[in-house]
């Protein structure tokens, strides 16, 4: 039963991440991917749950090097869509925006 | 507390669907970064606070990731951002991947449904993380960014990916017996991503990179499914969805459809056929395009992959400022697709501070093009030939373009008289309206603007 709770989860936010980002001009498009690719990046949440203290030396190797890419992904991604948006500014506004 | 932590995360899917939602305009996109940052942040501290975590390795893992993060994100140069969101996206993959992986080392008794997303989670995180790899090399130069075709490509293709469902099913049959399989599974993807991307050509990545993004979305989302975490459902399949619309609108720009850019390896065979568009090419000097700038009220510029080879965007905008200063009216018309990634130019030239509200979109610009009377096209090429309007027989026929011809003058501004990508003759280059000014696009401007100082 759980799996089709899940399953309705999936389908809803499928359909709620179209109605989202079909309105995304292109002049965004680059920061879009980059800032959504961040949020894919929350693996890191599954990863760090995963790395429990009762863990066989193999799963904490894998665990924490998830977490360690997931984190990479995170961080990166997100400083890296706000370096770029810091750019992004409207004619005549004068100094800083 | 497991209660607290599952409404928490509630709150978090909702301030990433906020964030998202203010992405779609500039003047509110920067915060509607923060605020999807903010929901991954209560998100990762929530998760914290589960009991019997091993908080050693999640420290190492969470301080290094951190520090190569930062690291990377200030140091690349914007042009340089395509390779980067490669980069970071294939770590997203692999992550789904190892931790699919960790959760079934630790119980491999799985029951079907998990069995079955377990194998999801490590295929399609494996094929994010290789394929984000070979995008990346191509994207960056380290390998070739030519579409690398081999006679049965197709074939090979077919059958790994067979054997990648085969193991599936063996997998998803008896998960608790089948650990050989699984660490076949995890091969097999990882080569998969490699053979299914090193056939697109480099002006095909903006396609890839828009898949690539959607699959590492589906990745994390399986996981979700592998572990009962919605957080992980519902950020995954935003980002599923948010890559698919981008491959879609990417594919459209080129008139192509996905199978084509995946499978034709276009671009590959670049044997300049009989025939083609012949004529004068008019050479112009610097002195020569000076004089037409000067003369002209209006002036749009159409960037293309070459503007961010040469590092061109600081000048476009200093000559753009000339110009302006001398009564000109100045825009900038951006094809879709024009560099390596969606929305490549407008980043470049955001970078270089060019105003968001002088770059327009290629619907907006064509229908007043009449009454232009320069385009200046750097480093474009086959996104303004006006082949793909009328002549059948060219490969590109039929994907849009921005229809620089129709201005009152056109000035190209172009390395040398190679074809571009799509290894054909632009017949731009010999209309009667057309000059060539040749040579590196960052000089060529730099000329221009010694020639409007001089004045």
């Amino acid at each position: 039963m759980e799996a089709v709770f899940l399953t309705f989860v999936f389908v809803l936010s499928i359909f709620l991440g179209f109605e989202l980002i079909s309105k995304v001009p292109s002049t965004l498009h680059t920061p879009l991917m980059s800032g959504s690719n961040a949020i894919s990046g929350i693996t890191l949440i599954g990863s760090l749950a995963s790395l429990r203290a009762d863990n066989t030396a193999v799963a904490v190797a894998l665990g924490t090097l998830a977490v360690t890419f997931a984190t990479i992904n995170v961080v990166g991604g997100y400083a890296v869509t706000n370096r770029m948006l810091e750019m992004f500014k409207k004619k005549d506004k004068g100094g800083a925006a | 507390m497991n209660l607290v932590i599952n409404f928490a995360y509630v709150v978090s899917a909702v301030l990433f669907i906020f964030g998202l939602k203010m992405l779609s305009s500039p003047a509110t996109a920067r915060k509607g970064n923060l605020v999807s940052a903010l929901g991954m942040l209560l998100a990762v501290v929530v998760t914290l606070l589960y009991a019997g975590l091993d908080y050693k390795w999640i420290a190492l893992g969470v301080v290094v990731g951190s520090v190569i993060g930062l690291v990377a994100a200030y140091r690349v140069q914007m042009t340089a951002m395509p390779e980067m969101v490669a980069l970071f996206n294939g770590f997203g993959g692999i992550a789904s991947m190892l931790l699919a992986w960790s959760e079934y080392h630790q119980q491999p008794e799985l029951t079907t449904f998990i069995a079955l997303v377990t194998f999801l989670s490590a295929f399609i995180g494996g094929v994010t993380f290789s394929g984000s790899m070979v995008a990346f090399g191509k994207l960056s130069g380290a390998i070739t960014s030519k579409a690398v075709v081999f006679s049965g490509q197709h074939l090979v293709n077919g059958a790994i990916l067979l054997a990648a469902l085969g193991c599936g099913a063996a997998f998803t049959a008896a998960p608790a017996t089948s650990y050989p399989v699984f660490l076949a599974v995890v091969g097999i993807a990882l080569l998969f991503g490699v053979t299914s991307v090193i056939p697109i050509g480099g002006a095909d990545m903006p396609v890839v990179i828009s898949l690539l993004n959607s699959y590492s979305g589906l990745a994390a989302c399986a996981a979700g499914f592998v572990i009962h975490n919605n957080i992980l459902i519902v950020a995954g399949a935003l980002v599923g969805a948010s890559g698919i619309i981008l491959t879609n609108i990417m594919c459209k720009a080129m008139n192509r459809s996905l199978a084509n850019v995946l499978f034709s390896g276009f671009g590959a065979t670049t044997a300049a056929k009989g025939g083609g568009p012949q004529g004068e090419v008019k050479p112009a000097t610097p002195e020569d395009v000076y004089y037409i700038l000067e003369a002209a009220d209006s002036v749009v510029f159409v960037p293309g992959y070459g503007l961010a080879v040469a590092q061109a965007q600081h000048v476009v905008r200093e000559l753009g400022e000339i110009l302006e200063a001398n009564g000109t009216e100045v825009s900038y018309a951006i094809h879709p697709v024009a560099g390596r990634m969606p929305g490549h130019m407008n980043v470049l030239l955001a970078e270089a501070n060019v105003p968001y509200d002088q770059l327009i979109e290629m619907d907006e610009i064509n229908p007043r093009m009449d009454s232009v009377d320069v385009c200046v096209v750097i480093g474009a090429n086959d996104v303004v030939n006006p082949a793909a309007l009328h002549d059948e027989s060219s490969p590109i026929y039929g994907m849009p373009i921005i229809e620089t011809h129709r201005a009152k003058t056109v000035i190209v501004l172009k390395r040398s008289m190679n074809p571009g990508f799509a290894g054909i003759e632009n017949e731009l280059f010999f209309y009667p309206n057309t000059r060539m000014l040749f040579g590196d696009a960052k000089a060529s401007i730099q000329a221009l603007i010694a020639e409007f100082k001089e004045e």
